[in-house]
């Protein structure tokens, strides 16, 4: 029911909107609830367990029962709080957790099996057979409870995330932290105001009062009004700071409703402050009394936010239950609006009294009736039961300082008596957040007069902390009436004079409901306290007490007040649980912004690619890199087939490919040698200008890292390679070595993997390649194996290495990235005159295999130089990083797995990479495992499958059979154990 | 968590890898077990522990950072500097 002259939206425009089929008209940008409730529509949702009948509790985030599902198809969003979501134009929204209604859910027979169903049962009930678990308790509870689902659909809505920076971050926009803005705005301090609200204002917009003798919308307009003049202070409404974390850093939720399709739905920032103010509050509380969930009963702040901020009154005949003066507010502006008000029925004996309505003192309710919608409730007092006509109560047990953030660094709050609720932990104290200070209702100061008072300190406190000169506080006039409360947390069922009710369904007559999103009542509280799940974590976890979506905004604080009442402990003692982030839900779309599909992970693309796709070239993942595996040809059905063809373009003609993955590091300075000389095993000081070495490093702990090449360009001039999968682990171990192990040294490194295009062109007829390509042509004699130097490519200067990864005689061209691709196409057109042409991953990977090169299959973190067969290239003159460590017993034992060759015996068996090797005539067993095969591949060249593997005392066993099998493959075949090295052991072919 | 680069000011930890304890290591001449204490043993002390981060996806400096582990708070921040910087490198 609408109040002429109330509201906000009185003059906003009026929009039709669909709930549950209905179509139905509200205003533009008033919550959804406050919509069904001008329509009439209490009941709104089906409980999570027992599929009870739900309305709308509250007017804020803290929502418990009001939850709908938005939209259709792949937009649709479960468990949206109809409290915040504001009515636009054509919204569809729905019922959640019934069928086949709302009004008749089928699922309500879960209400009727309630005492199977209480704390605990999943513990109790499901235990026997294990094996029905997964096949039919958790199928079952799965469909039975729960609340909203997702479409199954990928969710097209675009959301973003973002960084920002402040000095002062002020978390809410009621009064306190308006004035605490203000106050740090004037102080020129860089402010940034996040406001859960669409609107500023905070409570004031739920309330009358007066600030400064005017309406308090009216000091919020002016407030806003000089705040937006300030061009260091950013106001971010619909924001809702969800967590706190280490030095000052923020999360924060900002949502956009209805700003078109193609705008962000939510952005996900980061905000890092030098000082926050948090004033989010406080969340009023219900009391606990029997089916004290119907709709129909309400919080009493949110009657007055719906009457007073929305123009809608929630009932007819309203009644209002407290133990506190400030539910009295509530049957004061309903009457004042003309609405009804059946009775305040106040806990306390002392309660105020009102000549406007009947107030009765002393009482408490006690039971509701009401079939979907509450139409009475049941009173008690000394003088007996009573029940009283009513379709709408407001109730209030009381507000609860919302210091949730305060906690999220492992704080814990304290128990503040007279106003019956916890505070956040003083400053200092063990677990409170660095920074920040909480002013107003979050600290328990109630009332309008202090919050302003405690912001414009706290921003005052927070200028001089910041080293802003501070300026003149001036806090106007406002309201300073007393918050009064007696704690009153659950009313019993039946009073001891009249005992208990026979018959029937008398176990369904008492529940008094707690946690109304997971269904938790008094009595699963009490039932766990008996079990001895007494401490407040282990009682949270058994009944699942504060374990919903609104992480028990609402119930936590009564939850644990039942508890202390049933263990005989205080509330202090008691305890709260923990609060941790998000303190509203945030979508996982918006923590991934921008990380989906190809967002997930950056592409890096070689200078070749386009050329190579153009080629149809199959590509294949390296790392970020897309390299290609092989380029087909017509006439070719499998992969094998390119690949072989590759291959025979290297051992006898010339092939080309891209080698730029390689990462590269341009080392530069006078101790640039003493560099190489320390981190390389090898002897490197004495390598010449135009001479290029093969180098192996070691991690400190003496295992192998990497292996490369490194040419010297010049005395105090080189250039590393290091493997594609170790290019940023070697980067970063060289950054530590020169910066930290031996700083002094004069050598400065930087990766220039992506400043060089390198294709390697290898092949007997790579020099008649050359010749055609290098300005002023190629003559072999200047050029002996391990050489390099500067060559000129079409006027371009280029470097060239005679180094070959394959075996056959080759060279590396380097060029500035900028000409990778004109160079690669030339290549290719050359080999491809002279019977060669590309190859790619595949082929690549056979020849080095023919060689008995290494690739991080072999350096896998686990082999030592020994393993690899690489020992003997240790200096023994020189310190280098894991010197010490890679002489270590363990690490050079002969029953090590150690570097060969396999050989299936017969020619057209099949090898796998990770297969296990036995001796033939064992079991196989894991007890005698020999070792694993760490490379496989079709040798065209040879004629069979040929492999690498790490082979307990290998080297000592050439000739020998084993037995290699793989499981998961299906393999079990005889093998030869060979020298590593398949093709060409004198390596004449790549000296030439 | 924001951590304290020498080089480019205060920056968000993603930004930085992390290496562990910053313990001192021992001369190349020295024992295997020194080795082995250096490269294998560490304290995980609950309180004040200095630490190398590396500034990866930044300026490319070794960090060295002393933190509270049982808070996250960065201690005496000033001592963020690297032997590289020290040694007057840029």
């Amino acid at each position: 029911m609408r109040i002429a002259g109330y509201g906000s939206v009185a003059d906003a425009r009026d929009v039709s909107f669909t709930f549950n089929g209905r179509v139905l008209r509200g205003r533009e940008g008033e919550p959804l609830a406050a919509s069904l409730l001008a329509n009439g529509i209490h009941l709104v949702g089906r409980s999570f367990k027992y599929h009870r009948p739900r309305g709308i509790l509250t007017a804020g985030s803290e929502e418990p029962n009001a939850l709908v599902t938005v939209g259709e198809g792949a937009a649709q969003e479960p468990n949206v709080r109809a409290t915040t979501l504001p009515l636009r134009e054509g919204l569809v929204a729905r019922s959640q957790n019934c069928w086949p209604s709302v009004e008749f859910d089928a699922m309500a027979i879960n209400d009727l099996a309630a005492p199977f169903l209480g704390a605990g049962f999943y513990y109790k009930t499901f235990m026997w057979p294990a094996s029905f678990w997964e096949k039919l308790y958790e199928p079952l509870i799965r469909r039975a409870a729960g609340l909203g689902a997702l479409s199954g659909a990928p969710d097209d809505a675009t959301y973003e995330k973002a960084f920002a920076h402040c000095d002062l971050l002020v978390i809410g926009g009621g009064p306190a932290g308006l004035m605490a803005a203000l106050q740090a705005a004037r102080g020129g301090a860089d402010v940034i105001l996040c406001d859960e609200d669409l609107t500023p204002g905070g409570r004031l917009q739920s309330e009358q009062e007066q600030i400064d003798g005017v309406p308090a919308q009216q000091w919020v307009d002016r407030t806003i009004a000089e705040l937006d003049s300030y061009d260091t202070v950013r106001r971010m409404p619909s924001t809702t700071v969800t967590g706190v974390y280490d030095q000052g850093t923020y999360a924060a939720l900002e949502r956009h409703h209805g700003r078109g399709s193609s705008a962000p739905v939510a952005c996900f920032w980061r905000i890092v402050a030098k000082r926050a103010i948090l004033a989010a509050g406080a969340l009023e509380r219900p009391i606990a009394f029997a089916n004290n969930d119907r709709p129909g009963i309400m919080m009493a702040g949110a009657v007055r936010s719906y009457l007073n901020r929305w123009g809608v009154a929630c009932g007819e005949r309203v009644s209002v239950f407290g133990n506190n003066d400030d539910a009295h507010r509530t049957a004061r502006d309903l009457t004042a609006a003309g609405v009804h008000v059946a009775a305040v029925i106040d806990s306390r004996h002392d309660a105020p009294t009102s000549t406007e309505f009947r107030v009765i003192r002393g009482a408490q309710v006690c039971n509701s009736s009401g079939r979907g919608r509450l139409d009475a409730i049941t009173l008690r007092s000394v003088a007996g039961e009573e029940k009283l006509q009513t379709d709408c109560l407001a109730m209030s047990g009381g507000w609860n300082p919302t210091l949730h953030l305060t906690c999220h660094l492992n704080g814990r709050p304290r128990w503040q008596r007279d106003i019956a609720a916890f505070v956040p932990q003083t400053e200092g104290s063990i677990g409170a957040v660095p920074g920040l200070e909480p002013v107003g209702a979050c600290r328990g100061l109630f009332t309008t007069a202090q919050a302003l008072q405690d912001g414009a300190e706290a921003a005052q406190r927070a200028l001089e902390a910041l080293g802003k000169t501070a300026v003149a506080i001036d806090v106007p006039q406002s309201e300073t009436d007393a918050y009064r409360i007696t704690p009153l947390w659950s009313v019993p069922a039946h009073s001891r004079a009249h005992g208990k009710p026979s018959g029937g369904f008398a176990w369904m007559q008492g529940r008094a409901w707690v946690d109304f999103q997971n269904d938790v009542t008094v009595k699963d509280i009490c039932q766990a306290a008996q079990e001895n799940f007494a401490s407040v974590e282990h009682m949270k976890r058994y009944t699942t007490q504060g374990m919903a979506t609104d992480q028990g905004k609402s119930s936590n604080v009564l939850a644990l007040a039942v508890l202390a009442e049933a263990t005989g402990q205080t509330i202090a003692q008691t305890g709260t649980t923990t609060f941790r982030p998000p303190y509203v839900p945030v979508p996982l779309g918006a923590m991934a912004a921008g990380a989906t599909g190809q967002g997930y992970t950056p592409r890096r693309l070689l200078t070749s690619h386009a050329v190579a796709e153009d080629r149809g070239a199959t590509m294949m993942e390296v790392g970020l890199w897309y390299r290609a595996a092989y380029f087909p040809q017509q006439g070719e059905s499998n992969w094998r087939q390119s690949c072989d063809r590759e291959v025979g373009y290297v051992r006898s003609a010339v092939g080309v490919t891209d080698v730029s993955t390689l990462g590269k590091i341009d080392i530069q300075g006078p101790d640039a040698a003493k560099l190489l000389d320390f981190v390389y095993v090898n002897r490197f000081a004495k390598l010449a200008p135009g001479r290029v070495r093969y180098g192996l490093m070691l991690r400190e702990d003496g295992f192998v890292m990497d292996d490369g090449t490194t040419a010297c360009l010049a005395p105090d001039h080189y250039v590393m390679t290091t493997t594609t999968a170790a290019a940023g682990q070697v980067m970063a171990h060289l950054e530590f070595v020169t910066q930290v192990m031996q700083p002094d040294w004069q050598v400065r490194i930087s990766s220039v993997t992506e400043q060089w295009a390198q294709f390697s062109v290898a092949g007997p007829q790579s020099r008649a390649l050359l010749d055609g390509l290098l300005d002023g042509g190629f003559d072999a004699a200047d050029w002996p194996f391990m050489s390099c130097g500067r060559v000129s490519i079409g006027g371009v200067a280029a470097r060239m290495f005679r180094i070959s990864f394959s075996g056959e005689e080759a060279y590396e061209i380097a060029v500035p990235a900028r000409y990778g691709e004109s160079l690669f196409t030339a290549l290719v057109a050359q080999a491809e005159a002279l019977g060669g042409g590309a190859y790619g991953m595949e082929a690549l990977n056979v020849l080095r295999l023919e060689k008995g090169f290494l690739t991080h299959a072999e350096i896998n973190g686990t082999a030592s130089l020994h393993d690899l067969g690489m020992e003997g290239m240790q200096k023994s003159d020189r310190p280098f990083v894991g010197q010490v460590m890679a002489a270590r017993p363990g690490l050079v034992d002969k029953n090590r797995g150690r570097l060969v060759g396999l050989k299936p015996r017969d020619a057209d068996q099949k090898l796998t990479a990770g297969a296990h090797v036995f001796d033939p005539e064992d079991t196989v067993e894991r007890i005698n495992d020999q070792g694993y095969v760490t490379s496989v591949g079709h040798s065209p060249t040879l004629g069979h499958m040929i492999g690498l593997a790490l082979v307990s005392n290998g080297l000592d066993r050439i000739g020998d059979p084993v037995r290699v099998v793989d499981h998961t493959a299906g393999l079990d075949v005889i093998c030869e154990i060979t020298d590593p090295v398949f093709f060409d052991p004198e390596g004449e072919r790549a000296r030439g | 968590m924001r951590l304290l680069c020498p080089i480019c000011g205060e920056r968000d930890r993603r930004e930085f890898t992390y290496r562990g304890a910053a313990v001192a290591q021992p001369a190349p001449e020295a024992s295997a077990a020194e080795w082995h204490a250096y490269v294998h043993l560490r304290d995980n002390p609950a309180g004040p522990l200095e630490e190398w981060w590396h500034h990866q996806q930044g300026c490319g400096a070794w960090v060295k950072l002393r933190r509270d582990t049982t808070t996250h708070q960065m201690l005496d921040p000033l001592a963020g500097q690297t032997p590289a910087t020290t040694a007057g490198r840029t």
